[in-house]
């Protein structure tokens, strides 16, 4: 028993030599693993056209009920993605959100993809649904904001069959 | 009497209650730093630099929260109980000496606040006060979780003062005086903690036991009777609660210090008599830093066990090193006491082992 206890003692007094494991978060931040489940991204081709059709399939896959997609028609005037139609308004509740990666999955152009941003935090419910603007990603170097004015009958699919579009 | 000497008596009472109010802020955030390096931790480091901050942020917070009583409390009581802690916390060390005498703007002026000839005896006395305030904490709250941990205290603290009293009997047998200083002096060639190295380790453990720390803070096990008898309490009561805790864990360091490792002395002490509130404050925050160790090492006992050992353990175990403590003063051979204590303490450790693996 006195050993025992002794041998406690020594063991707590020698951790107090190791190094500490800390990181100061906000200053430093972990890498998050490679299929961290974070906030969503909205992405696009190459050219900069949007990737999402606005077929609402994630918010059918949606288990917690969290993204609300309204769908509007594209013209060759105003082209936001290849195909009909686009997603007009695009909302994701992070308070319903579970991170399941379902609408990820449903997906079938590949435009809702779960990132690695953790840090969601709002002062108040309505900050919390994170409209299409918050979750679009950037616009390409090589690419064009949209819409985009096109020549007719160039982007007549849904999912465009080339990888690079020009 | 003059009122020179009246108004040094108001000015050490002053520093003392002012070191004991900054110690404890600062106890609290060097325990939190020490358990946080032992767990390979950083610990508070935010508010102010390196986190020096930290104890006045919570103390402010401390401060604005909301006082609640519970609706079916005994008021009078509720509201007296955590002043009848921390009023004997800040009280005990008035006896213990933080030096010789030092002279200042021509006058001998004596480093302790009350330099009275039973010291020991007002140290007992006034320990055993601080038990109301905790069981009447718990009674006046009106809650089961804050009477069982009021109850638990009393019956854990008057246990365990018993092998306190005990431990304080070995220092006042070798120095002949229950006079602090008499006895800090008497140690001046060796410590006491040489001849007493039993005595002190029972000492220290019924400290643990009586100040309500780890492994013995069975009276606010968290785990069980969610905070003990300050459950109901919060804001600036629970402050003082927190207060008394800690400033209870200095006193009793400091007491430690005096008896068995040489109070305020210490090398070039008698040249330099100002290096006496140095040397204790230092001995002070060794034995502040072993608490802390324990806390961080040993896990709470169960509360019969708890009893147990202060009965059947630490009681018989402190008679016996009294007797042997009387018998090496009796036939003057003061080498004779730590060897004989020592065997003792082992063939009782030995004793308990063989008691604990029977179960």
């Amino acid at each position: 028993m006195l050993t025992e206890i002794i041998r406690g003692l020594s063991t707590t007094l020698k951790s107090m030599l190791e190094k500490p494991v800390t990181i100061q978060y906000p200053e430093e931040k972990r890498p998050v693993r490679q299929r961290f489940k974070g906030r969503h991204r909205l992405e696009r081709y190459e050219n900069g056209l949007e990737k999402c059709i606005g077929c609402s399939l994630c918010a059918a896959a949606c288990p917690a009920d969290a993204i609300f997609v309204e769908a509007s028609e594209n013209t060759d005037e105003e082209r936001y993605s290849p195909g009909e139609r686009y997603a007009s308004t695009y909302e994701i509740n992070m308070l319903r959100c579970i991170f399941c990666g379902y609408c990820e999955d449903a997906c079938p152009t590949e435009a809702i993809v779960l990132g690695d941003n953790y840090e969601l935090s709002f002062t108040d419910r309505r900050q919390a649904i994170y409209p299409k603007e918050m979750l679009l990603v950037p616009v390409p170097e090589a690419g064009k904001p949209t819409p985009q004015k096109v020549e007719p009958g160039k982007y007549n699919r849904s999912i465009p069959e080339m990888k690079n579009l020009d | 009497m003059d009122a020179a000497l009246i108004i040094e008596w108001i000015v050490k009472a002053v520093i003392l209650i002012a070191a004991l109010l900054f110690g404890f802020m600062y106890l609290t955030l060097y325990e939190r730093k020490a358990l946080a390096r032992i767990q390979v931790r950083i610990g508070p480091n935010r508010a102010g630099p390196g986190g020096w901050f930290q104890p006045l942020a919570d103390g402010l917070k401390l401060v604005f929260k909301e006082e609640l009583i519970p609706a079916d409390a005994y008021k009078l009581i509720f509201i007296l109980a955590p002043i009848l802690t921390v009023v004997p916390a800040l009280v005990i060390l008035a006896v213990v000496p933080w030096g010789d005498t030092l002279t200042l703007f021509g006058r001998q002026i004596s480093l302790s606040v009350a330099n009275i000839n039973i010291g020991i005896l007002y140290i007992t006395a006034i320990t055993s006060i601080s038990i109301y305030g905790i069981v009447l904490a718990g009674w006046s709250s009106n809650n089961k979780y804050a009477m069982l941990g009021g109850i638990r205290s009393s019956a854990q603290m008057i246990s365990y003062e018993l092998a306190l009293g005990m431990g304080f009997i070995g220092p006042i047998l070798l120095a002949g005086s229950m006079n602090v200083l008499d006895i800090v002096h008497a140690q001046s060639p060796v410590w006491y903690v040489v001849y007493q190295p039993v005595g002190a380790l029972i000492f220290w453990i019924a400290t643990l036991a009586e100040v309500n720390r780890a492994p013995f803070d069975m009276p606010e096990a968290e785990q069980e009777l969610t905070a003990g008898y300050h459950t109901e309490y919060s804001g600036l009561k629970f402050a003082l609660f927190f207060m008394a805790e800690y400033i209870k864990m200095i006193a009793v360091s400091a007491i430690a210090v005096s008896l068995f490792f040489g109070g305020f002395r210490g090398p070039f002490i008698d040249q330099l008599p100002w290096l006496g509130p140095v040397y204790l404050f230092l001995k002070v925050v060794v034995l502040l830093f072993g608490m802390i160790w324990v806390r961080a090492t040993l896990p709470r006992i169960r509360y019969d066990r708890l009893m147990a050992f202060g009965w059947k353990f630490l009681l018989p175990l402190s008679l016996a090193n009294i007797v042997l403590t009387a018998v090496g003063i009796l036939v003057n051979m003061l080498w004779l006491i730590p060897v004989l204590t020592i065997l003792t303490f082992l063939l009782a450790v030995l004793l308990l082992q063989k008691a604990v693996a029977r179960r």
